[in-house]
């Protein structure tokens, strides 16, 4: 197999015995690698009633074909399980260097079942592996234990580990690798946890062969001209990072402030924005593995009380430390988020669970003593206070620890969660972005901005603009972006690169790199079989047509201001539209001629 | 051959292209061009042959399987090496490495150097040898304008 090493570890923490095993080339085909290959292997191989943090749970980690090769921005690892925030398919991707080092060290991905007595680690390392103890790093916040892990192990090895809170069981734990990079959403970082987990370690000297070696080369070269001479992939993400979105959306009126209560324009948005990271705290950009855009903040507070340096923040933990807990001060803002890069957590549901408490504050219905401390509106300090509470699940960060909506549900008002399936929205209002409205409902892992990333079109006019307010022509072009973007995350890409190459480009790269007969065709119905594929594993954990909606404020509450004003997200008008483009019946149930027509 | 550390974004596409350009597989191991990177200082270094002057690795071949090209570049003759690596253990910068059958160097790739091509950053680029010092100097000159110019 070309793109492929051909090999997948299979390791059994119960029993501690790890085997090898190959990757069926047709199989990869179907599902292109990566999510898609991951899923594939989850949804047969693990029994539908499994619960989340039990042994019969399984955690995946994946590459796809193009991981570790010179296409462009092609760094990608995926981990499949179980969210446990969600109940649905949990998938969360990451980039940094460990993804294409597993590939050198001679394996395409690992399976991980059962739950080990005590923490231990996996070392991979040229064709072999094995598990060690980790019952000194247990505790070990991130930056630590890779630090110790790498001495341990091989100055050049890449590790990817789970912090405090993914031992702790925080419902939005991550896994992080290469110290900054996280697989971030859903809480994979706890299923990690329950096994006793502590990382995995990889290092490898071999390398990646392509089927078409002079195909490929001119395929790369072209992707990387084409991101080169784009404005947002080859200037605007170096210079400012995702952080450019803050004025941006603020000023189409979509950036919810104060738990999306108090509208979607934030007065002090400038304040939290990428120029203003840029000017005052940014040491210099960084670049994933063969990545060009170099998007990543490599950032440091020099003083004051928030004296800290580290990576990031991105836009979405921005305004979810930020705008939505209607906080103004960067500096805090970075350093909690370099905490939660450390303790291994999710700033974005960390943010809006903060918000979501502090509404609950304002209601009267958390009272300051239970809460132990100040999380209000504003409060500068709280959110580096609750983070490290949150992390250790101490006081009232136990029920932080369980994102919003069970926070919520415990006052009686679950309504006050934003969120969809459990998961909280990210940095962009319904209400002023219809289609993501409708990204949200749908998105097979709750309330996720990047399973269809309608902002490209809606704001910033990519690959055509559409008017933000209005329905007409959301469903189609979301359909499109799902599945294009379930290829993506297959194939081993990173999603940005699709702000400036498309299905032509990326098409001849997977096809020279596996030496696959692919139409681009094929490669979108690939992304609709993956997107079908987790739809119905949502299915088979109870989720129906109820779930595909939003939080009542996001659906009924006109927006009070700015562009939007007046504006409620039209959800009933797009999902039946969606539905029908996906080939669903009218409940969201994939009819069977479709299935069949996908080869599911 | 230039190299500018602070320019550097670590994404190691230097690494993917030279790997590719001399053993046809994306194998950072068999690159002559390694980045360094150094989490908590917050910077990335690239590293490569500096096509030395007086060469140690040319002086100390055996077999004079070692001599410089058109381009400046010193190159290893595969068919007089006997892979003794000697030139290994000579060289003072690291840069001469084994792939488990040959020993291999940057060579310019024959003055098209590929991760001067692909760098994104310009942190690696290739350009005419200047012998003065003046592009540094007047770096360093530019701050006393900057300090005590009358320019706006």
């Amino acid at each position: 197999m070309y793109g492929f090493l051909g090999k997948l570890l299979r390791v059994d923490l119960t029993s501690g015995v790890i085997k090898e095993e190959p990757v069926s080339e047709s199989l990869a085909k179907k599902y292109i690698g990566g999510r898609g290959l991951g899923t594939k292997l989850y949804v047969d191989e693990v029994a539908k009633d499994a619960e989340v943090f039990s042994p019969d749970n399984k955690l995946i980690l994946m590459t796809g074909p193009l991981t570790g090769t010179f296409a462009t921005s092609a760094g990608r690892l995926m981990w499949i399980t179980k969210a446990p925030l969600t109940g649905t398919i949990g998938c969360a991707n990451s980039g940094g260097h460990f993804g294409p080092e597993l590939k050198y060290a001679g394996f395409d991905g690992v399976i991980f079942e059962g739950k080990s007595e005590k923490p231990v680690y996996l070392y991979v390392h040229d064709g072999k592996a094995e598990l060690r103890s980790a019952e000194e790093l247990w505790g070990k916040t991130v930056f630590e234990a890779t630090d110790l892990l790498v001495a341990a192990t091989d100055p050049d090895a890449k590790v990817s580990c789970i912090g405090p809170a993914g031992e702790n069981g925080v419902l939005f734990a991550t896994i992080m690798n290469d110290k900054h990079r996280a697989a971030g959403r859903g809480g994979l970082g706890a299923v990690m946890g329950s096994k006793n987990l502590k990382a995995v370690v990889v290092r490898g000297t071999g390398g990646i062969k392509v089927a078409d070696k002079t195909g490929f080369l001119a395929a790369c070269t072209d992707a990387r001209q084409t991101l080169k001479d784009n404005p947002v992939t080859g200037g605007g993400l170096a210079a400012y990072g995702t952080e450019i979105l803050v004025n941006i959306i603020n000023a189409s009126g979509g950036l919810p402030v104060r738990n999306a209560r108090d509208g979607a324009y934030y007065e002090d948005a400038d304040d939290i924005s990428g120029e203003t990271l840029a000017e005052k705290y940014l040491v210099r950009n960084k670049g994933c593995f063969g990545c060009s855009m170099a998007c990543g903040r490599v950032t440091k507070i020099k003083e004051g009380p928030y004296k800290s340096s580290g990576e990031g923040p991105e836009y979405e933990a921005a305004w979810a430390l930020g705008a939505s807990c209607g906080i103004n001060d960067l500096e805090a803002i970075c350093n909690t988020n370099f905490l939660c890069n450390e303790y291994g957590m999710d700033p974005i549901t960390l943010g809006a669970t903060f918000a979501c408490a502090m509404e609950l504050f304002d209601k009267g219905l958390i009272k300051s003593e239970e809460m132990g401390g100040s999380l209000v509106f504003g409060n500068t300090a709280s959110i580096v206070e609750f983070a490290k509470k949150t992390a250790a699940r101490e006081g009232f960060g136990e029920k932080l620890a369980q994102g919003s909506y069970r926070l919520a549900e415990s006052y009686g008002a679950p309504e006050l969660s934003m969120s969809v399936k459990k998961q909280e929205m990210p940095a962009y209002d319904g209400r002023a972005l219809q289609g993501m409205g409708l990204e949200y409902a749908t998105s097979n892992r709750g309330g996720c901005h990047v399973r269809g990333y309608l902002v490209s079109p809606e704001i910033l006019g990519i690959p055509v603009k559409l008017d933000p307010l209005v329905t007409e022509g959301k469903a189609n072009m979301l359909k499109i972006f799902q599945d294009l973007t379930a290829a993506v995350d297959s194939a081993g890409l990173c999603l940005f690169t699709t702000f400036g190459i498309g299905l032509p480009e990326i098409g001849a790269m997977l096809r020279t790199c596996t030496g696959w007969d692919l139409s681009d065709d094929d490669i979108l119905k690939a992304g609709d079989r993956i997107w079908n594929m987790e739809k119905l594993f949502n299915m088979s954990q109870g989720f129906t047509k109820k779930d595909d909606t939003l939080p009542p404020r996001i659906l009924t509450v006109p927006m009070p201001a700015g562009p939007a004003k007046g504006k409620v997200c039209e959800l009933d008008v797009m999902l039946p539209e969606y539905y029908q483009l996906r080939g669903w019946d009218a409940e969201g149930v994939p009819a069977k001629e479709k299935l069949t027509d996908l080869g599911l | 051959m230039v190299l500018k550390p602070e320019k550097c974004l670590s994404c190691r596409t230097c690494e993917l292209i030279c790997s590719f350009h001399r053993a046809e597989e994306f194998n950072p191991q068999r690159s002559a061009v390694s980045v360094i990177s150094y989490d908590k200082a917050m910077i990335s270094v690239p590293i490569m042959c500096t096509q030395c002057e007086e060469a140690s690795c040319m002086k100390v071949c055996p077999v004079n399987a070692i001599y410089r090209d058109e381009n400046g570049a010193m190159i290893v003759d595969q068919k007089k090496c006997i892979v003794c690596k000697m030139c290994i253990s000579a060289c003072p910068l690291g840069n001469m490495a084994f792939d488990g059958k040959a020993v291999f160097k940057c060579d310019l790739c024959g003055g098209d150097p590929q991760c001067a091509k692909f760098c994104p950053s310009g942190a690696i680029a290739y350009q005419e040898a200047n012998p003065s010092s003046l592009v540094k100097r007047k770096v360093l000159a530019d701050r006393f304008r900057d300090v005590f110019g009358e320019e706006e």
